[in-house]
């Protein structure tokens, strides 16, 4: 049977939601052998939080380099788990680091690359979304062995009552790989709300907030959303650069997306049109955001949305 | 110290893109340099200016190096009316429909042959998204990687860099010995805007356009049959279905929080 192999992805001491993800994708294909990169004596934590997902195999590398010497280190080790186990394809969750050790991995082991995936198929090809959701593309990587980026939140995890066999395997990371020293890491700042890419709901605001996100936030915490912006927002400086949806941001595709005060300029639609259900607040009628919307309100959000708010709260009491 | 700055020109990202034969249509478009690009040319004019002030000749250069058709000579001469002093296009008919690993191949070859010390970047370009040249470059080119950068500190006398690699992984300081590719991201500077004197100086700023046979690649390991990876079929994404919009008339909100709960969204 064919094995496909998937890094799991962690902060140091916790797993991300996306292994259960990958391991189900991988599972159409073949056996799913999940890679964990750890330090030395922190593999075994990361693998027991994985029980219950549809992982056949996992594979431990605990080595400490990796962490502190960054991608190409992981590249490395990812590349000796390679040589061995001899994949039909290698799947890695889409993310700044993900994409990076996907890109220079191809390139180590000769095999074409794909990123952003929102399917895969047991035949190993793909379908993206691509130019911010205007098309669907379908694509197949046709030398080496495959190595796909899949986006988080692209399928339902599956559960599975077998646990997967652990088994540790060493590395050793050569120079060429350690030219990098990371002196100081910082977890990301997170507030009490969901992550952007990974939220089933998002609500962004953009120009018609003026710079005030009070109301966009009161509506995201009750009914538990991940909050983005616009461009125009972040450039302004009214909300963090990491939190801006668009061609030059994040893409989310969420459940529901709510749009307070943006006009959706084709730099936003790129990176939220693919949401499920789009709800759209705007005052101008004219705001191209509405061409979009399944539910448009023309009014005013400082009006519109603690409104909204208030009813919310009364219907659920 | 020598900077290249890999640049691309893409179709403008305020504008609709269309797909032609699998391939973005770039013909329909105005094309634009990356805005992406623009974060990586600004960080380095800011490092490299200070240096060379009070200089003759100036002792640190930066090259935009591209690859494309004819017309990124365009985006190029953008980037060189900021400020940057020389540009290389590798423009060649092979080229066209060319992945992620043969344009890797191609900026490393140029990079190579013209003996930098570091290179910048944008984190992506704008049309295709994928962000992973800056890392494959690396790879091709045996070079640190300091990518995602939020900020950059170069030490031009001990040849070295400090980078904050700011992700959703959070933040992680990390440093490496020339030769280097750094990525910056956009919250990093504010990029200038060419001045008339810029622009009137870049029009004689020297582009040297080469072919894949200057730079010793084949057409084979190009294009679309050099690729690795090929597009089996795309399709317009279908139309969304015309939705209710209502004018909010007082209970605007009211009926927003009906629609939530009846759709069961919240």
């Amino acid at each position: 049977m064919a094995n496909i192999l998937f890094l799991v992805d962690h902060d140091g001491s916790k797993v991300a939601k996306t292994p259960g993800e990958l391991a189900t994708f991988a599972k159409r294909a073949g056996s799913a052998i999940g890679v964990i990169l750890a330090n030395n004596g922190a593999g075994d934590a990361l693998a027991a939080q994985l029980s219950g997902t549809e992982i056949d195999r996992l594979i431990v590398v605990e080595n400490d380099e990796i962490s502190k010497h960054g991608i190409a280190a992981a590249v490395s080790a990812l590349a000796q788990v390679v040589a061995k186990e001899k994949p039909e394809a290698l799947l890695v969750a889409s993310s700044a680091r993900g994409k990076e050790i996907a890109g220079r991995l191809a390139l180590r082991i000769a095999g074409g690359v794909i990123t952003d995936a929102t399917d895969f198929r047991s035949d190993l090809s793909t379908t993206q979304s691509v130019f911010g959701g205007s098309f669907t593309v379908n694509a197949k990587v046709k030398v080496g062995t495959p190595v796909i980026t899949i986006r988080p939140s692209s399928i339902e995890a599956g559960v599975a009552s077998a646990a997967a066999s652990i088994e540790k395997f060493e590395v050793s990371i050569e120079a060429k790989d350690k030219t990098v020293t990371i002196s100081n890491s910082q977890p990301p700042v997170k507030g009490g709300r969901p992550d952007l890419t990974e939220a089933k709901i998002v609500i962004s605001g953009g120009r018609g907030t003026n710079g005030n996100f009070a109301e966009v936030e009161a509506m995201a915490d009750l009914i538990g959303a991940a909050v983005g912006a616009s461009r125009a927002a972040t450039d302004a400086g009214w909300y963090p650069h990491t939190h801006q949806v668009g061609q030059t941001g994040k893409t989310v595709s969420p459940q529901l997306y709510i749009a307070c005060g943006i006009s959706g300029a084709i730099q936003h639609r790129a990176g939220m049109q693919t949401s499920k259900t789009i709800v759209a607040i705007n005052k101008d009628p004219e705001a191209p955001i509405f061409d979009l919307a399944d539910f448009g309100v023309v009014g005013d959000l400082f009006a519109v949305l603690p409104q909204a708010r208030e009813a919310l709260k009364a219907k659920r009491a | 110290m020598k900077i290249a700055i890999c640049v691309k020109q893409v179709p403008d990202s305020w504008a609709e893109k269309k797909m032609v034969n699998g391939r973005l249509d770039r013909e329909s478009v105005d094309a634009v340099l990356n805005d992406l690009d623009e974060y990586a040319i600004e960080e380095a004019l800011r490092i490299v200016e200070p240096l060379n002030e009070g200089k003759e000749s100036p002792e640190h250069t930066i090259t935009l190096i591209s690859m494309g058709p004819e017309r990124t000579t365009e985006a190029i001469r953008k980037g060189l009316s900021m400020g940057a002093d020389g540009g290389v296009l590798v423009s060649d008919p092979a080229l066209a429909g060319s992945d992620a690993v043969a344009t890797a191949k191609v900026l490393s070859k140029v990079i190579q042959d013209g003996g930098f010390d570091l290179v910048f970047c944008g984190t992506e370009s704008t049309d295709a998204r994928m962000s992973v040249i800056p890392a494959m470059l690396a790879e091709s080119l045996g070079w640190a990687q300091l990518t995602f950068a939020g900020s950059v500190k170069v030490h031009a006398g001990a040849k070295s860099v400090e980078i904050a690699r700011m992700t959703e992984s959070g933040v992680e300081t990390m440093s490496a010995a020339f030769p280097c590719v750094v990525s910056v991201i956009e919250k990093i500077n504010e990029p200038r805007y060419p001045s008339f004197k810029g622009i009137m100086a870049a029009k004689k700023k020297p582009i040297d356009t080469k072919a894949l046979a200057d730079i010793g690649v084949s057409s084979g390991e190009v294009g679309t049959t050099g690729a690795w990876s090929e597009v089996l079929e795309a399709q317009p994404r279908p139309p969304r279905d015309k939705g209710v919009k209502l004018e909010d008339s007082g209970d605007g909100g009211t009926k927003l929080a009906d629609y939530l709960l009846e759709k069961r969204l919240v």
